[in-house]
């Protein structure tokens, strides 16, 4: 099985954020981390090559920095990398993305390729369906599951509220994964060694240029949520906010 | 004119309720721009689902009929879609943002060479533009968003953006016209099996009155117990985010969430919970939210009564102390 994986750097869960003066996205000085469904379709992907052997590549689109995100992969066991260079990626909306990927790889012949289901980011959740799209596959969405059979796949899909489906497919398939599928593994002092070896290949964006077109949707403003909800903070030390919690239950909220 | 359509969810035959917020959303954006709505139900026999849907104000109903929209698959819903709305072409195209729609919209809307705004929680006319409001970063930003391109522009509603009780009626039945298309040989290349749920649910949290949560700040599988106690010291259920139950730290039936359970108790106390979407979207509706994060911009916050700014691992033993005090 020849298996892409799609990853995305995003910024870490617990960074504080901060607005550009522009007002029309972050500031990008703050620390970044794979996109979580990401890191599970990795390794979704490395378990499903460890049983039926073949190779998994990894490619990302973004900065000089996104490059962390496929250097650890190849630390975790990927074989290879795809790197679309440019911070003009960072801008791009989910079907140019998905173009720009599309245009990068028009060249391999992949049987599987996945992507996270959303990204903690933008959480278009869109990127790895319009990818199947434009390659002409099949494609199925937050997959929990993966068992290769006779006809190709059978993938289990999560459905809302616990319920769950099992769904036959052809190859080559384009798959969303949810995080949870697996357990995540770390990477090796010795995988991080051969890392450093393994293929990379830059694609700029002069490249794939001509396979990408405007934005068809545009972020106007970036801005803070407005409350619409009044919230009381409790200050204090803990024993002291814990008097005042349970007196709020007990006479506002009544719970007690 | 310019058209507003919005596409009903059906599966299996029900409709799914989450369409009527679609509708009031509908009703709302025609309001403010003057454009007609219309609604569209896709499936396979779905004739009651369009009546029912034109019992409410819209300038018609479309039933898009084909033996192949059943059971539902990406191929056949975005093929069926794409047919209908190349002859009747809409300006807007909405739909609540379901696992569903998930699983065709973006096809769709590449297949019509347009794009799809996801998960928006808010639309308003402003200067002869739509802006769409969405959550960015996990919640910790919104953006206004409009649409750049010639259309249709599809867009995807958050569940319980627009109020479903707010739906208004018609005065008089809209139209049903019934528009067969048929989906020809090889379009369809998923065969999904049989809907099913893992195991009987052993919790059923929508009935609780009490949930206390846990997410990621409860660190470690040990550390459960601290909420458990405080839950038992306030006689409510045990629940979680869904990074908690992706560790096996509590079975799945204790996830809150879209891919878990919705609940509204009368108290939902978060732990260590950073309130991304997913999360909030299953106890948003709450009638009194406590959030303790150390993390003073976590988007719980947002949603939050009660907030506490602070490390749970020093608040809640004292808490559990002081509960217990309280019910003597």
């Amino acid at each position: 099985m020849k298996i892409l994986v799609c990853l995305k750097q995003v910024p870490q869960k617990d960074a504080p954020l901060k607005l550009n003066d522009a007002g029309t996205w972050i500031r990008e000085d703050v620390s970044y981390e794979v996109n979580e469904p990401d890191a599970f379709a990795l390794e979704e992907a490395l378990r499903q090559k460890e049983k039926h052997s073949g190779e998994v590549v990894v490619v990302t689109a973004g900065p000089a920095r996104a490059m962390q995100v496929l250097r650890e992969a190849l630390a975790k066991g990927a074989d290879r990398a795809i790197h679309l260079e440019d911070d003009a990626f960072v801008g791009l909306d989910a079907y140019n993305t998905a173009r720009a990927i599309a245009a990068a790889i028009k060249d391999e012949k992949f049987d599987l390729i996945f992507t996270g289901l959303q990204s903690d980011d933008c959480g278009y959740a869109q990127t790895g369906v319009i990818l199947a799209q434009i390659l002409g596959l099949p494609h199925a969405t937050i997959i929990m599951h993966i068992e290769k059979n006779a006809g190709g796949i059978r993938v289990k899909r999560e459905l809302e509220a616990g319920f769950f489906q099992f769904v036959d497919m052809p190859l080559p398939a384009v798959l969303t994964i949810q995080s949870g599928i697996n357990k995540l593994r770390y990477a090796t002092l010795i995988g991080i060694k051969q890392a450093k070896t393994k293929p990379m290949r830059k694609v700029t964006l002069g490249e794939v240029q001509s396979a990408i077109g405007a934005n068809l949707q545009k972020i106007e403003k970036l801005y803070a949520p407005q409350k619409s909800k009044h919230t009381e903070f409790l200050e204090g030390p803990p024993a002291e906010v814990a008097k005042k919690l349970v007196e709020k239950l007990k006479n506002e909220l009544r719970v007690i | 004119m310019d058209t507003i359509l919005v596409v009903v969810e059906q599966r299996e035959g029900q409709l799914n309720r989450v369409s009527w917020e679609t509708i009031t959303a509908g009703q709302a954006i025609a309001a403010q721009t003057g454009w007609t709505l219309e609604a569209a139900v896709v499936g396979s026999g779905v004739a009651a689902i369009a009546g029912e849907v034109a019992e409410k104000k819209v300038a018609k109903v479309y039933d898009v009929e084909s033996a192949r929209l059943e059971p539902y698959t990406p191929d056949a819903f975005a093929y069926a879609l794409q047919v209908f709305l190349e002859k009747h072409p809409a300006k807007l195209v909405l739909m609540p943002h379901t696992y569903q729609v998930r699983d065709f919209v973006p096809k769709l809307a590449t297949a019509l060479q347009t794009t799809a705004i996801s998960d928006v929680i808010g639309a308003r006319y402003e200067g002869g533009k739509l802006l769409f409001t969405r959550q960015m970063f996990q919640g910790k930003f919104v953006a206004d968003v409009s649409f750049a391109g010639s259309g249709p522009c599809f867009v995807t509603f958050q569940n319980g953006s627009f109020r479903a009780d707010k739906v208004e009626a018609g005065a008089a039945p809209a139209p049903v016209e019934t528009v067969n298309v048929e989906v020809p040989d090889g379009v369809v290349r998923n065969h999904p099996q049989e809907v099913f749920r893992e195991a009987k649910q052993a919790v059923d949290l929508t009935q609780a009155e009490i949930i206390v949560s846990v997410g990621r700040g409860i660190k470690e599988q040990k550390n459960i117990d601290l909420a458990k106690q405080l839950a038992d010291a306030l006689g409510g259920e045990l629940a979680a985010s869904r990074p908690i139950c992706d560790n096996g730290w509590l079975p799945m039936d204790r996830q809150v969430g879209s891919s878990g359970q919705t609940v509204a108790p009368k108290l939902y106390l978060a732990l260590g919970i950073s309130g991304a979407i997913q999360h909030i979207v299953g106890m948003k509706g709450s009638r009194s939210i406590v959030a303790i994060n150390k993390d003073s911009e976590a988007p719980i916050f947002e949603i939050a009564d009660v907030a506490v700014v602070g490390n749970l691992f020093d608040i809640v033993p004292p808490l559990i102390e002081e509960v217990k005090k309280a019910k003597g």
